[in-house]
């Protein structure tokens, strides 16, 4: 009860943090809706190719840009601030899953926006993804980076480049969901995938936020 | 008597650097050690030890009866309160949801954030945010935060900066109320006098002193 409190504060004070600054959605969403805009503009004129990289490009444009966002949440504590929560004796797993929620939350607002765009932009195919499970996939992931890299001088250099590996059980599924459903087959299967390697990124964040935290030091 | 915490031959390095030598200290309870020593000579390093957030490269301590290092030291970190040269604050915070912060995720709370913020006179500032205040009210807020969880073990860094000549008794204040609870007060002060009965300590190229 006790760690469900306190990642539940954690994830109100950086809500708050973001409600007041804007710093991390006023800022992305922008070039997320830029980068959708302008890679048509890259294409030949052929409707029919823009509709099918459509829902391609919407998960592209949401893992990088989301990554970004995962990075500037999760940069918002100081390292004096993280030393005070440690003093203070916070669960560096409820910590860290505060962060995860906060950063998913984030994420489907900014998914919000741009599946819309996505439709009138590329006219795809149904995107009939997962973007609640997308977007908590890369908060996960986005934050373990930020946990794995705190601390060294090269961060952040070395979290983006994390992020590639760890993507990599979160991207697969995705593909292969979108190819079945051109195909008009189910997605059952990608489905389960990308919900194993969700609650298995869930489990190794938690799992380690300890020892990273402590390292970090 | 029993020491409150102890230091015995504690190295530690940033990278390849050695910051701190050959740190041997101990402090009982109703003690102040006022640190002193010229920039970069390791007094925050040291401090950062103390409060068991940096793990010695080599040597040993003691903390609550504690040993540096292990898991179990991690149990004693609510008892010690440690002010650093950045305040702990969120710049898009108000000075009382800061406080309310630290109040939500500590284990013990002995002040209200209210009570913090009057005692340390910033009541009228409450609901500013901490990017739009001072640098004295930042630091008098930090103070505040101290009040809320009462430590038993001080550990200050450069505390009187920033602050008004009106504020410096706050330090004083917060030290005395820990020594009344039978805490203990590690200050890395440039002030010749913390207007308590202190031992000094100089730490030189990393060694202690006294």
């Amino acid at each position: 009860m006790r760690f469900w409190r306190t990642a539940l504060r954690i994830a109100m004070r950086d809500l708050r943090i973001e409600g007041r600054s804007g710093e991390v959605l006023l800022t992305t969403i922008p070039f997320g809706l830029a980068a959708l805009f302008l890679i048509p503009l890259a294409l030949p004129l052929d409707r029919q190719l823009i509709a099918t990289v459509g829902p391609g490009m919407f998960w592209i444009v949401t893992l990088l840009f989301g990554m970004f966002v995962t990075f500037r949440q999760s940069a918002v504590e100081s390292p004096a601030q993280r030393e005070t929560l440690r003093l203070l004796g916070v669960d560096p797993a409820a910590r860290f899953t505060g962060r995860v929620i906060t950063s998913a939350l984030l994420l489907v607002v900014f998914e919000a926006v741009l599946a819309p765009a996505t439709v009138v932009l590329y006219a795809p195919e149904p995107i009939d993804g997962w973007p609640l499970l997308a977007a908590l996939g890369i908060a996960l992931i986005g934050t373990m980076a930020v946990d794995v890299t705190a601390g060294l001088r090269g961060r952040t250099s070395l979290a983006p480049l994390l992020v590639a590996p760890l993507s990599v059980p979160l991207l697969m599924p995705a593909a292969s969901a979108a190819a079945a459903i051109r195909r008009g087959d189910g997605i059952v299967v990608p489905a389960l995938l990308m919900g194993f390697a969700v609650l298995a990124l869930a489990i190794l964040g938690v799992m380690t936020a300890h020892s990273l935290e402590e390292a970090s030091g | 008597m029993e020491p409150l915490l102890s230091l015995d031959h504690v190295a530690v390095a940033y990278g390849q650097t050695p910051v701190l030598g050959d740190a041997t200290l101990s402090v009982v309870r109703g003690e102040v050690v006022a640190l002193r020593g010229p920039n970069g000579s390791g007094k925050s390093t040291l401090l950062r030890v103390l409060a068991t957030l940096l793990r010695p490269a080599s040597g040993s301590g003691v903390v609550f009866g504690e040993r540096l290092g292990t898991r179990e030291v991690e149990s004693v970190r609510h008892r010690i309160g440690l002010i650093a040269h950045q305040p702990a604050l969120y710049a898009e915070l108000t000075l009382e949801e800061n406080l309310a912060l630290v109040a939500d995720l500590a284990a013990v709370v002995h002040t209200s954030p209210a009570a913090a913020l009057e005692a340390v006179g910033l009541a009228g500032a409450a609901h500013r945010r901490a990017g739009d205040s001072s640098q004295g009210m930042l630091r008098r807020a930090d103070l505040a935060r101290l009040l809320i969880t009462e430590p038993d073990l001080l550990l200050l860094d450069e505390p009187h900066s920033g602050l008004d000549v009106d504020a410096l008794g706050l330090v004083d204040a917060l030290v005395r109320r820990c020594l009344e609870r039978g805490g203990a007060a590690v200050v890395v002060s440039h002030l010749t006098d913390l207007g308590v009965d202190e031992r000094t300590v100089s730490i030189v190229g990393g060694k202690l002193v006294a």
